[in-house]
């Protein structure tokens, strides 16, 4: 473990002027906002970050902490190039000005997007320095270094603040210009794939941390929705607040008239404090008139298995050859099919749905978690009817991402209270409500259709998935052309069905589930379509193995030829399948996958790899679960998960170490411990009493290991998901002879199996 | 006007009595660090210290906490020494890099400040018991584990 010394500036700083012994703040410091002020009249080569006259170098994080220590990895990726003293490198969290460009937290995208951006603005400081830095020192340009926020020539130096405060360095780079950059080679680099402390860490065990929920502004109230019944086709015929008109502190009940239709049938409950508007919501009586869709999961999914037998329905994601000619002429027993679902799934974030919103002046300003603010800042503009330049976001911590903070539409019903209260309004809402209007991970439906030969090469492979498109209802725009020309599809309900295994004709369809769409929002729960998609091709893979009487390891070992298609695209996926090998043979060394035959009855070891999110950024694992099944229940439990992972180069490699152990957990959580279902257009679930994500108790040994290198990083923050829930399946197969192909696993579910 | 200390500070606070004490510390004394995040004594976001002891603040009425001494995790520092130092187990917190998002860490904190106090040389499975009802959404668990382990052997003067 790295020391730490906790007297450091940076943790100084994070605690302000407190009155450290009580906890109490001075009056007002709850008022400023944690994030957003970017200094000027230091030296900003890009914009990036600014060395400012006592040689602080601020990074601009345009992206949201969400537990993934996300400023100091792209700090540390700037600092690497521009070659800067660690400690003299603070982050800020930019607000939502323009300049910033897209601004999204998601996909596991923000160290891999940052990274050539970032190295090359780090590049153009350190550039511009040495320029200046040699000038000053009277010293040829190129026998000077850069190093430790230093332009150093011999024993002389001058520091990366003298340079700045003199006025002399002011070079600014074009695009081209930066294009033009040679980035270091990984054998000169001090900050990347070495350990540091996460920065936001320190302000995350005193209670200072700002979440969206801790901001306060003057004159502010509170406030709660009154949801109705289901997501849509709600309009209010009548209300009554006579009862809550009685409580001490109620203000008033608001009806939402929301231009954007995001909000249908909503009222919100004012108030003095936010319990006394949480007790007036439950005490508003409330008639509707309601034609939206209320289906179930079990409606849901039986129209996902309608939708995968048709035909043609869909669009066309990936195909080569003519899989379904081979599929058609194949004799009896030849086609191998398996049909995979996967329940709603639920997000949960710790910090329940909130959001502050006010007027200042002219400017609209909101507070709140946000992981995509790019999509919802139109979104609250046109609710409010305002330009978008007159509205700001201010980011805060989030408390818990996940996905459910991408599309923050809960942002609207909190603008347009505090606009017809005409002052600053804080919308909480509670777990419930919460959970009624979560965006969850659809239920899906996929079936899988392959033929293989004697020798077990895959001839035919037919893939198709229904579910709901969460882009479809969030950004219609990013759907993506289906390859057969027959209209859109949306990748991020589809990614990682195109695995990495040799196949000689294939083809994987997305399907529109429109009964899901009728019923509920779908949304981007972590992991996205890799958290299904994987689960029906490492479960389909595995029972073709053992069809075909072949160790499941060696036979993905076999397909993994790493050429033509598979053999990857530099930079983000160079080497391809030959990486998802490596992790593979690593994984069996470790999980000592050869001595699995001697494990006790009922107990058994079950293999499944990962490549999420996408084939434009895989990161290679591979994952060994051993479990142990109670035959008499079907109850499973497991004992070990062992994960093998190249993610390429690592910003912040105990950060990524981090994200690795919660979304394994994750995975097993999703597999074993979550899931509900819909009932009437609503989860059956809405509260942590019957919705029950993995605690301590259930926490197995965890084995991890990061294969290193200096390839392009990708990501990290979901792939560890998605190998874990097939690995458990796989496992129950080998220990009880079980297969199942429903997510949640639930015991009766392995009993029922255990009989087939 | 309800009468009790918060972190050695005696307060007053005028509310109605069945008010949770969560909100009374967060909206009427400023004290943040308290999370809200069931509402219903599920997850543990909410854990403050009532005369020494665990409780859940989301589902504690201010008017029970009369007369009692409430510490909130502004005020765990302080439970030892003169409060300008880390208490040991926020130290081995930040050791253990703990905290994902960090919005559960401030209960996990008072619940593990609580278990230390019964139990000053808890097993494995009494941590794990011990913290059993505190959800970390981000499963940060395997480091939460790990950094009570940390606060242990230091707390035990680095013996074990």
């Amino acid at each position: 473990m790295i020391g730490v010394d906790v007297t450091r500036r940076w943790f100084l700083a994070s605690l302000g002027s407190a009155a450290v012994a009580t906890g109490f703040l001075p009056a007002g410091a709850q008022a400023g906002p944690l994030f957003g002020g970017v200094s000027s009249g230091g030296y900003d080569p890009t914009i990036w970050y600014e060395i400012v006259g006592d040689g602080r170098i601020l990074v601009h994080v345009t992206r949201a902490e969400m537990g993934q220590h996300i400023g100091t990895a792209l700090a540390r990726v700037v600092a690497e190039e521009l070659e800067a003293n660690w400690d003299h490198v603070e982050v800020v969290h930019v607000d939502t000005d323009p300049r910033w460009g897209v601004m999204i937290t998601g996909g596991s995208w923000s160290v891999h997007k940052s990274f050539d951006q970032l190295s090359r603005a780090g590049a153009a400081g350190r550039i511009a320095l040495l320029e200046a830095g040699a000038r000053m020192l009277g010293a040829p340009l190129n026998e000077c270094v850069a190093r430790d926020s230093e332009v150093r020539h011999g024993t002389r130096a001058v520091s990366y603040a003298t340079i700045v405060s003199s006025g002399r360095v002011t070079r600014q780079f074009t695009e081209e210009d930066l294009k033009a950059i040679t980035l270091k080679p990984a054998s000169e680099r001090r900050f990347l794939n070495r350990d540091t402390v996460a920065r936001d860490v320190p302000s995350k065990v005193n209670g200072t941390a700002v979440y969206g929920i801790d901001r306060k502004v003057d004159g502010m109230v509170f406030a709660r929705p009154v949801l109705p019944p289901t997501r849509y086709g709600n309009s209010i015929l009548s209300w009554d607040d006579t009862a809550a008109r009685k409580l001490p502190g109620y203000l008033r009940t608001v009806e939402i008239v929301d231009p954007t239709k995001t909000c249908q049938g909503w009222l919100i409950a004012v108030a003095e404090s936010w319990p006394i508007a949480a007790k007036a919501a439950d005490l508003i009586e409330v008639r509707y008139k309601s034609d939206g869709g209320a289906a179930s999961d079990a409606q849901m999914l039986a129209e996902g298995a309608r939708l995968v037998e048709e035909p043609n329905a869909g669009g066309v994601f990936y195909q080569e050859g003519d899989p379904l000619t081979r599929i058609a002429g194949a004799g009896a027993g030849e086609v191998h099919e398996g049909t995979y679902r996967t329940h709603s799934a639920l997000h949960m974030p710790l910090e329940p749905l909130n959001a502050l919103a006010w007027q200042d002046g002219n400017t609209w300003r909101v507070h709140a978690g946000n992981q995509w603010q790019s999509v919802t800042l139109p979104l609250v503009a046109k609710a409010l009817g305002i330009d978008q330049a007159n509205l700001v976001f201010e980011t805060s911590y989030l408390g818990g991402g996940f996905g459910r903070r991408l599309y923050c539409e809960y942002i609207v019903p909190a603008a347009l209270t505090a606009q017809m209260m005409s002052r600053p309004v804080k919308l909480i809402f509670a777990r419930s409500d919460d959970t009624k209007f979560d965006q969850p991970r659809s239920p899906t439906v996929q079936r899988v259709r392959s033929v293989t030969n004697e020798t077990g090469a895959l001839l035919a492979y037919d893939h198709a998935c229904a579910s709901g498109w969460p882009t479809d209802s969030i950004s219609p725009e990013l759907l993506a052309p289906s390859l057969d020309g027959q209209g859109k599809i949306d990748l991020f309900a589809i990614n990682s069905a195109d695995h990495w295994y040799d196949t000689e004709s294939q083809r994987i369809r997305a399907i529109r589930n429109a009964l899901v769409h009728a019923t509920l929002l779908p949304g981007y729960l972590r992991s996205v379509s890799s958290g299904y998609t994987t689960w029906a091709v490492e479960t389909h893979i595995d029972e073709l193995a053992h069809k075909l009487g072949r160790d499941p390891a060696e036979y993905r070992l076999a397909l993994l030829g790493g050429t033509g298609r598979n053999g990857g695209v530099a930079p983000h996926a160079v080497g391809g399948a030959n990486r998802l090998r490596a992790v593979l043979q690593r994984v069996m060394e470790k999980a000592e996958w050869s001595g699995r035959e001697a494990l006790p009855p009922g107990r058994g070891m079950g293999l499944a790899l990962g490549t999420g999110q996408e084939r434009e950024m895989p990161t290679w694992i591979a994952t060994v679960a051993q479990v142990f099944v109670d035959v008499s229940s079907g109850a499973v439990t497991v004992e070990k998960l062992t994960s093998v992972v190249d993610a390429g180069t690592l910003a912040h490699p105990d950060g990524a170490l981090a994200q690795v152990e919660g979304s394994m957990l994750w995975g097993l959580s999703l597999a074993l411990f979550e899931g509900t279902e819909y009932e009437n257009g609503l989860p059956r679930d809405l509260n942590l009493d019957t919705y029950t994500p993995l605690r301590m108790t259930d926490v197995p040994e965890l084995d991890i290991e990061f294969l290193r290198n200096d390839h392009m990083p990708v990501g990290l923050g979901e792939p560890g998901v998605i190998s874990i829930a097939p690995a458990i399946g796989n496992a129950i197969f080998a220990a009880v002879g079980a297969r199942v192909r429903d997510l949640p696993i639930r015991p009766e579910a392995v009993r029922a199996a255990m009989g087939a | 006007m309800i009468s009790f200390s918060v972190n050695n500070v005696d307060v007053q606070v005028d509310a109605p009595g069945d008010t949770p004490l969560l909100w009374i510390l967060r909206d009427w004394l400023n004290l943040t660090g308290t999370k809200f995040g069931c509402g219903v004594a599920q997850c543990g976001a909410c854990t403050v210290h009532v005369d020494g002891q665990a409780r859940r603040s989301c589902v504690t009425p201010v008017a029970s906490v009369a007369g009692s001494a409430v510490t909130t995790i502004e005020g765990l520092a302080a439970t030892v020494g003169d409060g300008r130092e880390l208490h040991p187990l926020q130290a081995a917190w930040i050791e253990a890099q703990a905290p994902q998002c960090g919005y559960c860490q401030s209960g996990q904190l008072m619940q593990a400040a609580a278990l230390l106090g019964d139990n000053p040389d808890p097993s494995d499975d009494d941590i794990r018991n011990g913290m059993a009802a505190n959800l970390c959404r981000c499963m940060a668990y395997i480091r939460i584990k790990k950094a009570i382990k940390l606060a242990v052997r230091a707390q035990n003067g680095g013996r074990k």
